[in-house]
């Protein structure tokens, strides 16, 4: 079973992460940047079926340069190869036209499974396995805790807010995982050392065929007009427990109205 | 007027509350349309009515129930092309986002996600970065299509005409083809939905085990508040993952949060920043909780949650 696994470098969260005044992006030169978390779920999730049936994981990111450290984690935590589209053009690019420029990679490889985190932690939009299942037609299999593939189908427990859903649909489909399906595991020294061999296809947009004016920042179907930064939270009033701290916050509670 | 189209969510046929709210939004922005689709539809369109719904498009096509997703995009799509109204609204839930998505390559129009605010010129406010930051996005192509968090406008009742409009949608083989097989209720029933309650209490690592969320079960149930975790107590096993508040969590903003033996890491936060009001209670008078909170008690959770549960329940006589 061959496997793409789509992985996306933002900033570490424990960074302060800002917008920059003048094209109102996120400023991802200034921070500290790590793969997205959920990813590494999915990186895991990919190897894990690979090592029970054979094939090959193939690692899929768009993004700058730099964005080739994280195609190198991956590739130490075992995966085969990558493919890094990169490209001035694409800067700036809302999840639409993300999309759209995955989508025109994803053409030239062939997959059983496309896999990926279930949502980053920059955008937190939670639509990337969505928008690309309708642009690929394959089936959508989204927010999955377990994947269970058997043959030339697979299953997946979807988390719904009160349980989960149980899916299943023919393969080539578009998978993507929750942070509860596995235990990512830690790159090896050997898996590091192996990694720098390890194929690394770098793609412009021209070379993918992607449309250059359907892309970036200026064709952004959605774009962020205005932003502030906001205030910190103040801290409010803090109060010791002497034996009657239950009901000192039942107080608070009172004076605000809401008991 | 424009129609605004707004996808009701529901349980056969009964809105949950942030439908209400997205019609009351809908309201100040053009004349709502509510489109209620799968199991028990028609059962909804009085209730949507009396929150200003002029006409209701009502589709209980089996399809919407048996495939994942794609059949509502579908439906949607349909909609936009016959009706062209003025933007399409979704709760901003993990599947009223994907179905925002696919409508949005469907129909070549860009999405907004995660809006606390609209604006009658459709600029959407959106908290970002665990509420740090406020943006303001606009769909600057096709019509816009922008999801709505739950509980950022109050519901407000207002009648409608209510009149219902049949929707007959042609499924093509590409929407069929993730086929629901079995869902399967975890969550113990009778607590309000974490991501709709006006009240959430949380739970932390200070609760110790899975036993001791019973501590803050009965203080919810005194509030008639959603219980929540941190990372550290759904990873641990104490409580299930979908209550998970956070970052890879839940996003939560109701009129009161209470987090019970939590330190408050920075993707906690996250997902609980925007609540109206916060309260602590942690033993660790450092707890970075604290910063945030609008009343923080320092001392130890196993005294001071049982005596606020009584305290309430006497309050409320
Ligand atoms: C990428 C990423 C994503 C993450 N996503 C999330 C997320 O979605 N949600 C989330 O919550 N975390 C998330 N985390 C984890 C987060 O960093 C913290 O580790 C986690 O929130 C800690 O949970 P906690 O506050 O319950 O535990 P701790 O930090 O261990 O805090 C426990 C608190 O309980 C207090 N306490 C202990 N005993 C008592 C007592 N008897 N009475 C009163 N107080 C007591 C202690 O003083 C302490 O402050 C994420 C981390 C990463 C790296």
């Amino acid at each position: 079973m061959n496997i793409v696994v789509l992985v996306k470098q933002v900033p570490d969260t424990w960074a302060e992460r800002k917008l920059n005044a003048d094209d109102k992006r996120l400023d991802r030169a200034s921070v500290d940047v790590v793969m997205n978390e959920i990813d590494e779920y999915a990186v895991e999730e990919a190897l894990k079926i690979k090592e029970a049936g054979g094939g090959e994981v193939t690692i899929l990111t768009m993004g700058p340069e730099r964005a080739v450290e994280t195609i190198r984690k991956a590739l130490s935590m075992g995966a085969d190869k990558a493919v890094h589209l990169v490209d001035d053009a694409l800067a700036g690019s809302d999840a639409v036209q993300t999309s759209y420029a995955l989508a025109k990679v994803l053409e030239t490889l062939e997959y059983d499974l496309l896999i990926s985190g279930s949502e980053a932690t920059d955008s937190r939009m939670a639509i990337m396995g969505a928008l690309l299942a309708e642009r690929t037609g394959k089936p959508q299999l989204t927010g999955a805790r377990k994947v269970t593939v058997d043959g030339g189908s697979v299953r997946i427990e979807r988390q719904t807010d009160n349980g989960y859903d149980v899916v299943e649909a023919p393969t080539p489909a578009i998978v993507s995982v929750v942070e509860k399906i596995n235990e990512p595991r830690y790159p090896s020294f050997k898996g590091i050392m192996a990694a720098k061999s390890k194929p690394l296809t770098t793609l412009t947009v021209a070379d993918a065929g992607i449309e250059a004016a359907q892309v970036g920042l200026a064709a952004a179907p959605s774009q962020v007009v205005e932003f502030a930064n906001k205030p910190p939270r103040q801290a409010g009033q803090v109060v010791k427990d002497e034996g009657d701290g239950g009901m000192k916050v039942a107080e608070f509670l009172a004076s605000q109205k809401i008991v | 007027m424009a129609e605004i189209l707004v996808l009701v969510d529901h349980v056969e046929g009964t809105p949950k509350k942030v439908s209400y709210e997205l019609l009351t939004l809908a309201r100040t922005l053009g004349e709502p349309s509510a489109v209620v689709l799968g199991k028990g539809a028609s059962a909804a369109a009085e209730k949507v009515a009396a929150y200003g719904a002029e006409k209701v498009y009502v589709s209980e096509a089996e399809e919407l129930s048996q495939f994942l997703v794609a059949p509502y995009a579908t439906v949607l799509a349909q909609l936009v092309q016959e009706k062209n109204p003025a933007a399409v609204l979704l709760p901003s839930n993990v599947t009223g986002k994907e179905v925002g998505a696919r409508l949005a390559v469907k129909i070549g129009s860009g999405l907004v996600t995660d809006a606390v605010g609209v604006t009658p010129e459709f600029v959407a406010e959106q908290p970002i970065f665990g509420g740090a930051v406020t943006v303001q996005s606009k769909v600057q192509t096709g019509t816009p299509i922008i999801t709505v968090r739950p509980n950022s406008t109050a519901a407000t009742e207002q009648a409608g005409a209510g009149t219902v409009e049949q929707v007959t949608a042609t499924f093509s083989d590409a929407d069929k083809a993730a086929k629901v097989v079995e869902s399967v209720v975890e969550a113990k029933g009778g607590r309000p939905d974490l991501g709709e309650a006006s009240i959430v209490v949380s739970g932390g690592r200070g609760m110790g085990n899975a036993e001791n969320f019973s501590i803050v079960e009965k203080l919810a149930d005194t509030l008639g508040a959603a219980v929540g975790a941190s990372r550290a107590a759904t990873d641990a096993g104490w409580y299930p993952h979908q209550n998970q508040v956070g970052q890879t969590g839940r996003t939560v903003s109701p009129q009161l949060y209470i987090a019970v033996g939590i330190s408050g890491a920075i993707q906690h936060r996250a997902g609980m920043q925007t609540s109206k009001t916060i309260v602590a209670i942690n033993k660790d008078p450092e707890a970075p909780i604290f910063e945030l909170a609008d009343f923080g008690l320092v001392g130890d959770l196993f005294n001071v949650v049982p005596q606020l549960t009584e305290e309430i329940q006497k309050r409320k006589g």
